[in-house]
């Protein structure tokens, strides 16, 4: 079956989601297996739209549930196909048994997860509560703060997850709504040259290669299961960091876009720096070029690659920083929040003295605005001034009612 | 940084036309941002949908803005939603009606001293298009109010954003954006 080729301005006006179906028919994707869940629905909705109007060779499969989803596409994968999926929210939450299936069987699916509150109470905007529920999943977790990083962060995802050294899947995470629904200018590629960045896919072990008979899906009882596992945290913790930075600097040579595994804005001179993910990197880096202004030498720090951790890139990205806020996304239902616990894990050791202090905010897709940022900048002044934290280490922003604080 | 909040009910087109809208000004090299607040938004429901313009990238991603236009394409909303919220002094209203802008602006206190527009959309969808879907007339009226396109420009750039539709409703779509142009008072 031949396929057509689609003409594209250099830059189009996409919304996240239509950037990333855009990414998944360059690089001609064979098997979506996918039961579509708002807001990551236009995704597949699209890719299976392409594939309907010849503009893609691939299978869409149409499935029953999440689970099927994800385990379609470990079948798909497992044979020897490129394969990606999208989800959201619920229906992450349905996949994340196959999420191990598929991480643990070293098979290189993409999923782009358009990230969304997880219920009760039921809630189909952005926050990054499904994102954290994937963490301990053994896949790779890159984050677009904008929809043309949605569509970038696509190529690199392919090209990380595909390598033979790594062959570990990937996800691609964008904020619901505030990247996934909103348009704005994005840079493209022609057909050519997006395939011939990612290359055409050379499956490994795969299943239709019958000269070679493989087994998938195997069971390991105390005999074998723990080594499967530490290879696994071993290639993660040491192969795939400098896969992704080769990658990434592939990309910067094609496009002049470039990607770092943490991203550091006004951070040379920054006394004081906000760490966060998604959208949220975008309107602080707006807020701490107004801080400046205003005398405080303020940062911002965004985790481009949360999985696996950059442990060793936050450290240097911190070093000389006084106060600190970790910004969550995520309700830690109980603790402190993942980003303040994995940057004191990452700072302990190190000779930082800097503050540190926790903030949890936008649950459900409420809005952090740029008042809430240029508040948060003064009480992180306010730290670095007492050389400790003034606050509680645990606060609420945008939070109707009395304001909540903790620890 | 021009901002443009739109007031319209699910179903009548306000995300397609700000997404259209940040389609021509995209070509003209500045960057756009459009979006909407959805909620599980029913068809009906009242929601607005927003657009940033700047000749800088744009990073802020709060929903919250202090529009400098504030399109209504659904004559109720005007009652039944403030539609003035967040506004300052310089905000410019185009607000679909069956009135005058006079008559509108005593219907509702809240316009009282603003700069208001008046254009019916509704009625010019209806007549044009055949269905009362407000999206593209508004974008007519706001070419004019705001001077920020020739019209002819405008329309060339909309032919294409609306390529997919059938030949006929892209013409009946380009007669209500000439009509919204040259009616809004």
């Amino acid at each position: 079956m031949a396929f057509d080729k689609m003409e594209l301005r250099d830059i189009e006006v996409w919304d996240g989601n239509f950037a990333a179906a855009q990414a998944m028919r360059q690089v001609q994707i064979d098997v979506v297996a996918a039961y579509p869940i708002t807001p990551s629905t236009p995704i597949v909705e699209g890719y299976a739209k392409f594939l309907a109007d010849g503009y893609v060779e691939g299978e869409f499969v149409m499935v029953e549930s999440e689970h099927a989803a994800m385990s379609g596409c470990i079948g798909a994968a497992a044979a020897g196909g490129r394969v990606a999926t999208a989800t959201s929210s619920q229906g992450f939450a349905l996949m994340v048994e196959t999420l191990y299936q598929s991480s643990g069987m070293r098979l290189p699916i993409v999923l782009n997860v358009v990230n969304r509150a997880l219920a009760a109470p039921l809630n189909v905007n952005g926050d990054h509560s499904d994102m954290y529920l994937g963490r301990d999943s053994g896949w790779i977790q890159l984050d677009a703060y904008s929809p043309q990083e949605a569509y970038d962060l696509n190529f690199i995802a392919f090209k990380v997850s595909e390598d033979h050294d790594v062959r570990l899947p990937c996800m691609v995470h964008q904020d619901g709504f505030m990247t996934s629904h909103t348009a704005q200018g994005v840079k493209t590629f022609t057909d050519e040259v997006a395939y011939d960045f990612v290359g055409e896919y050379k499956p490994m072990n795969d299943m239709l290669d019958l000269d070679h008979p493989v087994t998938h899906g195997v069971q390991t009882e105390e005999d074998w299961h723990f080594e499967h596992k530490a290879r696994q945290h071993n290639d993660l913790m040491t192969k795939v960091m400098p896969k992704i930075q080769e990658v990434f600097d592939a990309f910067e040579e094609l496009s002049g876009r470039k990607y770092n595994i943490v991203e550091q804005y006004d951070m040379d001179d920054a006394d004081v720096a906000v760490v966060c993910m998604g959208t949220s990197v975008e309107t602080a880096r707006e807020v701490a070029k107004e801080m400046r202004a205003e005398g405080i030498k303020a940062g911002v720090v965004g985790i481009r690659v949360l999985r696996p951790y950059p442990f060793a890139q936050i450290i240097e990205a911190l070093k000389d920083i006084k106060s600190i806020a970790a910004l969550d996304r995520s309700s830690p239902n109980g603790a402190p929040g993942m980003l303040f616990n994995e940057l004191a894990g990452a700072l302990y050791n190190t000779d930082s003295k800097a503050t540190l202090s926790g903030y949890v905010y936008g649950l459900g897709g409420r809005d952090l605005t740029k008042a809430h940022l240029t508040d948060l900048y003064k009480e992180l002044q306010a730290n670095a001034d007492a050389g400790k934290v003034l606050t509680p280490l645990q606060q609420f922003i945008g939070v109707r009612g009395p304001k909540l604080t903790f620890l | 940084m021009l901002e443009i909040r739109w007031h319209s009910r699910a179903g009548q087109g306000a995300v397609t036309g700000a997404k259209g809208l940040a389609d021509v000004v995209s070509t003209t090299g500045k960057e756009v941002q459009a979006f909407a607040f959805y909620g599980s938004a029913k068809r009906g429901a009242a929601m607005t949908a927003y657009n940033r313009v700047d000749d800088k990238p744009i990073m802020n991603h709060e929903k919250f803005m202090h529009p400098d236009y504030v399109l209504v394409i659904d004559p109720a909303l005007v009652y039944t939603t403030d539609i003035t919220i967040y506004d300052k002094e310089e905000t410019v209203y185009i607000i679909t009606t069956h009135m005058s802008t006079e008559e509108l602006v005593a219907s509702q206190p809240r316009l009282a001293g603003k700069t208001v527009h008046t254009v019916d959309c509704i009625k010019i969808a209806q007549d044009t298009i055949g269905r009362p879907i407000p999206n593209t007339p508004m974008l007519g009226a706001l070419m004019k109010v705001s001077g920020m396109y020739e019209i002819d420009f405008f329309k060339d750039n909309m032919v294409r954003v609306l390529s997919k539709l059938p030949q006929k409703i892209v013409d009946a779509n380009m007669d209500a954006i000439q009509r919204a142009y040259d009616e809004v008072k």
